[in-house]
């Protein structure tokens, strides 16, 4: 981080955590979902 | 046995995979159940198992970034554990 | 984009392949909802219906459900059965029992590819044979005495839920357990001849809540998603809980005519013919009654109701034959609010029935030995 960031905010101000974008972990997705056939209408 | 992405896996035999806007449908002969495989490079991977010796070498063939590898490791992990893939 | 948004587009081929084979039938049940009986004139050929099956082959349909009618008194049935098991497509049939005697237990115990339902409507004779006629049950029991003799494994036993069973649940569940079958329950619609007989038959507003606890308490029993109506109750019920009609499930009729699903068999849900040029696959894959269902539905009437998306507005069958407009609540909604559109339409004309293929006079079911 630039220092000149840091000393462009008053004293008083709450710094924010600021993650790297290039850390975050991909949000998980389910990417493979079971689905009953059993539980499906049209048969009688 | 735990799933282990450094072990061989293909497609069970009797699991037919059908290509859908969304990814695919696999359905399983044997057990009668059914799975969404919800992404297509996914389903690229799952057909490509079976020509490789790990899961992580089809996932680096594949192109696959490694930020998605943990939700791939899962998706195949759950298809493992109904017996849609198996130990190669 | 949501699992269920994914289904609602549109797939490449159905899941859920519903297929009657003949409106012939040896039995007359009250409430059938094909109001079967005479075989029409026209039913597909055996090679029409073995072109179907190369068709859903190459479509990579998984399996069909296959019914009618009584589908093993077609001649070609069991013919049938094996071109689908040799052409990679799985099969679920339901069946009166009639025809499955020890032989053909025997026959099915070998199949790994096909499964049997068989269909009765009452936990006791007297119950069961008031709809289905006498011996009917006395039939059915014998049929699943010869697939517990062939060790078949677990088939299916089908009950359509009426105001006269619903007290017998537990005996249903006994009677699974005694056969090692599967229980499944399913929901009367009033279709085909269902319509004559719903307001006697389907299950009060208290029954329903009862029907709905006891299958929360059992997960194990299977509904083919027929209750979804149920879920604004609470806890939604296991299964889609969606109407997958034209977009995950669709029916194929004895004469190829292709429906919307098996309750509503009537030309406003007929979205073409496998005789037609590009067969079945072009019917699913480009009918405009199936891209108009495929289209993200209103909510009318029921959009301003919590429950929406639990019950996502009930059953377009049970809605189109009660007279309610599509984007109405369902006949039997849970919070009430079909109740009072049901007693006005009731009054007023009802749809034109779909084609009646029911005998001219009811016929007195003779069980076979």
């Amino acid at each position: 981080m630039e220092p000149t960031e840091l000393a462009e905010r008053g004293p008083a101000e709450a710094v924010p955590n600021e993650v790297e974008p290039d850390t975050e972990l991909v949000e998980e997705e389910l990417l493979v979902e079971e689905i009953s056939i059993d539980g499906m209408c049209g048969v009688y | 046995m735990a799933f282990d992405i450094d072990r061989a896996y293909r497609l069970h035999d009797r699991v037919a995979l059908r290509p859908e806007p969304f990814g695919a449908l696999a359905y399983h002969y044997g057990n009668r159940r059914l799975n969404f495989v919800r992404a297509h490079d996914l389903v690229t991977v799952i057909e490509s198992l079976a020509q490789h010796d790990t899961v992580r070498s089809a996932f680096a063939s594949a192109g696959i970034d490694a930020r998605r590898w943990p939700a791939f490791e899962k998706a195949l992990a759950s298809l493992a554990a109904s017996d849609f893939l198996v130990v190669a | 984009m949501s699992l269920s948004a994914d289904m609602k587009a549109g797939l490449q081929a159905p899941i859920c392949l519903t297929w009657e084979l003949t409106y012939a039938c040896n039995l007359q049940c009250v409430h059938c909802l094909s109001s079967s009986g005479r075989r029409d004139p026209h039913e597909l050929t055996t090679s029409e219906a073995e072109a179907v099956i190369d068709e859903i082959q190459r479509m990579k349909v998984f399996y069909v459900n296959i019914g009618g009618g009584e589908p093993t008194i077609r001649p070609d049935f069991w013919h049938l059965v094996d071109y689908c098991v040799d052409h990679n497509v799985g099969v679920k049939f339901s069946t009166n029992g009639s025809r499955i005697d020890a032989a053909a237990a025997r026959e099915l115990a070998l199949s790994d590819y096909v499964d049997i339902q068989i269909s009765i409507d009452g936990s006791d004779a007297a119950t069961n044979d008031h709809v289905r006629g006498e011996g009917s049950f006395a039939t059915a029991l014998r049929a699943m005495d010869h697939l517990a003799d062939a060790d078949f494994g677990e088939f299916k036993i089908s009950v359509v839920m009426t105001r006269h069973n619903i007290g017998q649940l537990d005996r249903f569940a006994a009677l699974a357990d005694r056969y090692g079958a599967q229980l499944r329950l399913t929901r009367f619609r009033p279709s085909g001849r269902g319509a004559d007989s719903w307001h006697e038959l389907h299950p009060s507003d208290p029954q329903q809540r009862r029907l709905y606890q006891w299958l929360l308490d059992r997960p194990d029993v299977l509904t083919g998603d027929s209750f979804f109506h149920l879920s604004a109750l609470g806890d939604p019920l296991p299964g889609l809980n969606l109407c997958g009609a034209g977009r995950v499930v669709c029916l194929i009729d004895p004469v190829g005519d292709v429906y919307a699903c098996p309750f509503v068999l009537h030309d406003d849900f007929r979205a073409g013919n496998v005789r037609d040029t590009g067969g079945f696959e072009n019917v699913w894959r480009h009918s405009e009654l199936f891209a108009e269902m495929r289209e993200p539905q209103s909510a009318g009437a029921c959009g301003s109701c919590g429950q929406f998306d639990a019950c996502q507005g009930g059953c377009m069958a049970a809605k189109f034959f009660t007279g309610i407009p599509l984007d109405g609540p369902d006949p039997e909604c849970v919070l009430g609010h079909g109740e009072e559109l049901v007693s006005a339409a009731a009054t007023a004309a009802k749809p034109p029935a779909g084609a009646d293929h029911s005998r001219s006079a009811p016929v007195k079911f003779l069980g076979r030995r």
